[in-house]
């Protein structure tokens, strides 16, 4: 089964970090993708410009609107996200917990819903 | 077959229903993975008994009998409605290949799927109070009913804390596993806090005229023990003792006018003796496993405080020390709290008072009730009666537990003017 999670933390904290720091924390990710690629686990992942750059897009009565900024204003921000395959919500747990984004913000995990075809509801 | 025979099996099915439902359904659960399709199973295996049983006899092995008609006739249901949904045929050929009706869940597999249930229903990532309502529902069979008035909730809202846990559990693909060795601790400590939580329910009930509610204690207690059976953890033999050290007083906290009796004034004659003895070895043997934590430690209170035979006789000096050992291995203000009262006892009133004062000061329990009626008893020895004046006032504006108020009420009339 297919679990997103979406990697939240303050993007101030992020911003203060040194350039070494930062790229530590890069190199990090990078690796634990590959750990996940060769496992068979890993989807696909990327990482999210500012919430700054963010745009958010409504239509209302046929009518667009934009405006600037994320859908909501929080204390932690989507700052990336890794789609990746699990048996089950247990392993999602342990393979996002390892993420170095558990360590510094948090990880929200959700259960991709197919929409196509109807899954099995047997766990197991 | 006579009637004598028949009223016999009958009886059969009600006594098989009280002591193996719940592990059927438990089974159910793995061999179907579904919740709702399980407990549908089960009811269909029940009713299967009550027309068959008195007729047929009584099965050899009837919790056999019961999972493997509950598993037939699911599978049965989901090949008819598979004309409607056709994802339900292929699931229905999926589970008639897998685990079947043979004899492999009659090994010790089976306790394994009640300790599956349990955790699963106090999975880490349900919500609490639905971990609460599930455990309660699926482990114990209480009806959403009984939940509500248990925790004085309105029913539906019980039955849609439970929907949405089971929803949660399948679309989220909560597994229905013992965790592994490594997860074990931060998975058996939701489960023994969902235990606890519902023994204190019933012991010190959060609102409401009753303090008790007997029930729900007794219904933690039960739960306690199954956990020891199906998993020797240590941590689960000291919140087993707990339960039973504090169950043991239950018939002298209050008075026969339903009023509030604390430690130092319960007449100890009424104490449970065989629960204080079950307790207390249950103590001993947590302790002896040097794997124990906070619930052993306050266990291990309670057992110093049931060893004595008056109030006067308590050992205060053990008691500091085994809190010291708590606020370490536990730390939190409460605890704090009830090491300054146990001080007091140990050392006088006004070294109590320090511990409390300093407490408060910090603004952590200021708006715990027991923090100010602990601050207004110490006063009220130490003659500061002003004081003690304000601090039951302060308490009694924060209590929301009607004994508990007239207790207090009780002792703002006893000050001296």
């Amino acid at each position: 089964m297919k679990y997103l999670c979406l990697v939240y933390n303050e993007e101030k904290k992020l911003d203060a970090m040194s350039e070494s720091e930062w790229d530590a924390l890069v190199a990090e990710a990078l690796a634990y993708d590959e750990e996940l690629r060769k496992k068979g686990r890993f989807i696909i992942a990327h990482v999210l410009q500012p919430t700054q750059t963010a745009t958010t897009v409504r239509v209302r009565n046929g009518k667009l609107s934009t405006t600037d900024g994320p859908f909501a204003e929080t204390k932690e921000q989507l700052g990336g996200f890794i789609l990746i395959d699990a048996r089950d919500l247990n392993e999602a747990v342990h393979v996002a917990s390892k993420m170095p984004g558990a360590r510094l913000g948090s990880i929200e995990v959700r259960p991709i819903r197919e929409l196509e075809q109807k899954e099995p509801r047997a766990f197991r | 077959m006579s009637g004598d025979t028949a009223e016999r099996a009958r009886g059969v099915v009600e006594a098989v229903y009280r002591s193996d439902s719940r592990r059927v359904l438990a089974t159910l659960i793995r061999l179907l993975g579904d919740f709702n399709v399980a407990e549908e199973a089960l009811h269909d295996a029940f009713t299967a008994a009550v027309e068959q049983w008195p007729r047929d006899g009584v099965p050899t092995n009837p919790r056999a009998w019961l999972v493997s008609t509950g598993r037939f006739k699911a599978i049965d249901a989901m090949r008819r409605r598979a004309r409607f949904d056709a994802s339900l045929g292929a699931l229905a050929e999926q589970l008639d290949a897998g685990p079947s009706a043979g004899a492999e869940w009659l090994d010790e597999g089976v306790e394994d799927d009640r300790l599956r249930l349990i955790f699963t229903c106090c999975h880490p990532a349900l919500p609490p109070e639905a971990q609460v309502a599930l455990t309660l529902r699926e482990v114990c069979g209480l009806t959403t009913e009984e939940i509500a008035r248990a925790f004085l909730t309105a029913p539906p809202t019980v039955a849609q804390r439970i929907v949405r846990a089971k929803a949660k559990i399948r679309d989220a693909r909560i597994p229905y596993e013992v965790p592994s060795r490594a997860d074990l601790p931060d998975r058996l400590d939701s489960v023994l806090r969902v235990v606890y939580l519902v023994f204190n329910e019933g012991y010190s009930a959060s609102s409401g005229a009753s303090v008790t509610r007997h029930d729900l204690s007794g219904e933690a207690i039960r739960l306690g023990r199954l956990l020891i059976e199906l998993l020797l953890e240590p941590e689960a033999v000291g919140l087993l003792a707990l339960m039973l050290l504090q169950e043991s007083r239950r018939a002298a906290r209050t008075s026969p006018e339903g009023e509030l009796v604390l430690l130092d004034d319960q007449d100890r004659s009424l104490w449970n003796r065989e629960q204080i003895a079950e307790g207390s070895a249950l103590v001993e043997r947590a302790l002896s496993s040097r794997r124990f934590g906070p619930y052993t430690l306050q266990a291990a209170i309670a057992a110093v405080h049931a060893g004595a035979r008056h109030a006067a006789a308590t050992d205060w000096a053990q008691i500091v020390g085994l809190y010291d050992v708590l606020a370490r291995a536990d730390p939190s203000p409460v605890v704090e709290l009830n090491r300054a009262v146990a001080v007091a006892m140990r050392d006088g009133p006004s070294a109590g008072l320090v511990l409390i004062d300093a407490l408060l000061g910090r603004g952590d329990l200021r708006d715990y009730h027991l923090a100010h009626s602990a601050r207004a008893d110490l006063c009220r020895r130490l003659g500061r009666t002003a004081e003690a004046r304000a601090a039951y006032k302060r308490a009694l504006g924060l209590t929301r537990q009607e004994p508990e108020r007239r207790f207090l009420e009780r002792r703002l009339g006893e000050l001296p003017d």
